[in-house]
């Protein structure tokens, strides 16, 4: 199973070590990281392996959640079922 | 696999444009609770939805958080509960309205429908109860959802039932009249009620229904707004196809979600709902996608056109997106929760005659509408009976939640607060139908040949 990871907010030194970092220390593997940069608004998504996840995805939702809050970004960690729902028949 | 841009929007979609699941419904059979004694009866319909209800807050909870889109509420909707109320008085039945208000309160639910009385043909004992005990118990109730279905299209309309419900209106609006009148906002009066219904007040759980069901209501006008106006200057055409598109994805999220909760809670799923239906939150407007269609104001001619289209391009979109579409499928129109009708209805664009050409088209009828609080009951009736009749010779859902606001006069306004949002007060005719509405009877169910 897979999460998508989204990150947008102001550019800064770090942002993808933080959240890479948080993700290891949840046990959930990065598959691809797309990041930008545009006028200094940093936007990335990353879609990351969570079949060896060692906390609660619900947990792991909410710690990215309170590291983009820490660091003035807007985090989003979702499950992929719901893009998969959306966007494919 | 899904593309960065699917996934933007997606984001966008819940984070910009309001997407969010409306409501997890799930319906619970009170069959099984019959007693003889009125207290052993209050009890087991506490001890029942308690325990089928025991886990939907955090399920619905576990959902929102898997899947980063909120769901808005957890709902409880059960048998009609005129169908256990053939041996109580008034009092009791107002017991079994506590009873419901206690559990809904404990379970964290911010409304429990079935409250509910089917009449179209004729009251039985249990239904005559019930009625009676509405105005009470809507009054020492928070989260209870009342609703009395008056017509079908197989039955005609029980006209005795039209001008009773008028009467009950005027009575609920004056004992709630210190909160606004609040007990009409959860009374409705039905035509062709649906079994299957996930949205408030009108919700019951049917009685050809399982034991326990997961019905699931989608929202989404911001959504449908914003796609709309992204389409620039296309024909119709094009627009419909953009509805359709956009409805299929919301409802999608619907079905994903109807699934989920389905499994974990261990309940059969029911049906997922297709309504678009509006929050008094800026950008979460029916009005607002009218009006992005290109009418100056929503109300102005053109409006029943535009509502039409979209209705039906929503069905057409929502019903592939899911294996079972069900409940009152369509766009709602309540004044009340609708930033963009309340600024209609306060223009004077709007009014009550043009809202009941448009309920022709839609769903559901009369909706969160405040009038005058001198409106007589045979008014109200009135109006009742003719929205009733679109429903019936239409063989669609109508509906009725009227407000007669107590004290409140045409131009002042009426807050409920949270999803009931604030009502402009909107001018009746006033001349009287007290003759057509005493006569009484029943006007017999319309012929569904010779269409012309």
């Amino acid at each position: 199973m897979k999460s998508v990871i989204s990150v947008v907010g102001r550019d800064a030194v770090g942002i993808i070590a933080k959240v890479s970092k948080e993700c290891a220390d949840c046990g959930v593997n990065i598959l691809d990281i797309s990041q930008s940069v545009l006028d200094g608004y940093f936007t990335m998504i990353m879609i990351s392996d969570i079949d060896s996840i060692s906390v609660p995805f619900s947990e792991f939702v909410d710690r990215m959640a309170a590291l983009g809050k820490e660091n003035n970004l807007e985090i989003h960690a979702m499950h992929e079922d719901i893009f998969n729902a959306m966007h494919n028949i | 696999m899904f593309s960065r841009n699917d996934i933007l929007e997606t984001i966008n979609m819940i984070k910009e444009e309001c997407l969010d699941i409306r409501t997890i419904t799930m319906g619970i059979s009170l069959y099984d609770c019959q007693s003889d004694s009125p207290g052993r009866l209050a009890e087991k319909i506490y001890d029942k939805v308690m325990r089928s209800a025991a886990n939907l807050v955090r399920t619905g909870e576990e959902i929102e958080k898997r899947y980063g889109i909120p769901i808005i509420n957890k709902r409880v909707s059960v048998t009609p509960v005129s169908l256990l109320c053939g041996q109580l008085d008034t009092a009791g039945a107002v017991k079994i309205a506590q009873t419901l208000d206690k559990a809904a309160h404990e379970l964290g639910i911010n409304f429990i429908g079935g409250y509910s009385a089917l009449v179209q043909k004729g009251s039985c004992r249990g239904a005559d109860v019930l009625i009676d005990s509405i105005p009470e118990a809507l009054n020492v109730t928070e989260r209870v959802c009342s609703s009395v279905n008056v017509g079908s299209t197989k039955a005609g309309i029980n006209m005795d039932a039209v001008a009773r419900m008028g009467r009950i209106i005027k009575d609920t609006a004056y004992i709630t009249r210190d909160r606004g009148s609040i007990g009409c906002a959860k009374l409705v009066v039905f035509a062709n009620a649906p079994d299957d219904n996930p949205f408030m007040a009108g919700a019951f759980h049917g009685i050809g229904e399982p034991e326990t069901v997961i019905n699931v209501g989608v929202s989404g006008p911001g959504v449908v707004a914003s796609a709309i106006r992204r389409a620039g200057d296309c024909d119709l055409a094009e627009i419909a196809e953009v509805i359709k598109r956009t409805a299929f994805k919301i409802t999608r999220v619907g079905q994903l979600v109807a699934r989920e909760a389905s499994a974990k809670l261990g309940v059969p799923f029911g049906i997922v709902d297709l309504s678009l239906a509006p929050t008094p939150a800026i950008g979460d407007s029916v009005a607002y996608i009218l009006e992005s269609m290109g009418l100056e104001q929503c109300g102005c001619a053109g409006t029943t056109a535009a509502l039409m289209m979209l209705n039906d391009a929503v069905k057409k979109g929502g019903v592939m997106a899911s294996s079972q579409v069900g409940g009152l499928s369509g766009a709602f129109i309540p004044v009340s929760e609708d930033a963009g009708m309340i600024a209609a209805a306060q223009s004077g664009v709007l009014c009550i005659e043009k809202l009941e050409a448009m309920t022709a088209v839609c769903s559901v009828g009369l909706d969160m509408i405040a009038v005058p609080g001198d409106t007589t009951a045979e008014v109200i009736s009135g109006i009742i009976a003719d929205e009733i009749a679109i429903g019936v010779a239409n063989t669609k859902t109508t509906a009725v939640r009227l407000i007669p606001a107590y004290g409140c006069k045409v131009g002042d306004s009426v807050s409920f607060g949270g999803l009931l949002g604030e009502a402009p007060v909107m001018p009746v005719r006033t001349a009287s139908p007290a003759k057509f509405i005493r006569r009484g009877g029943r006007i017999p169910a319309p012929i569904h040949s010779l269409k012309n």
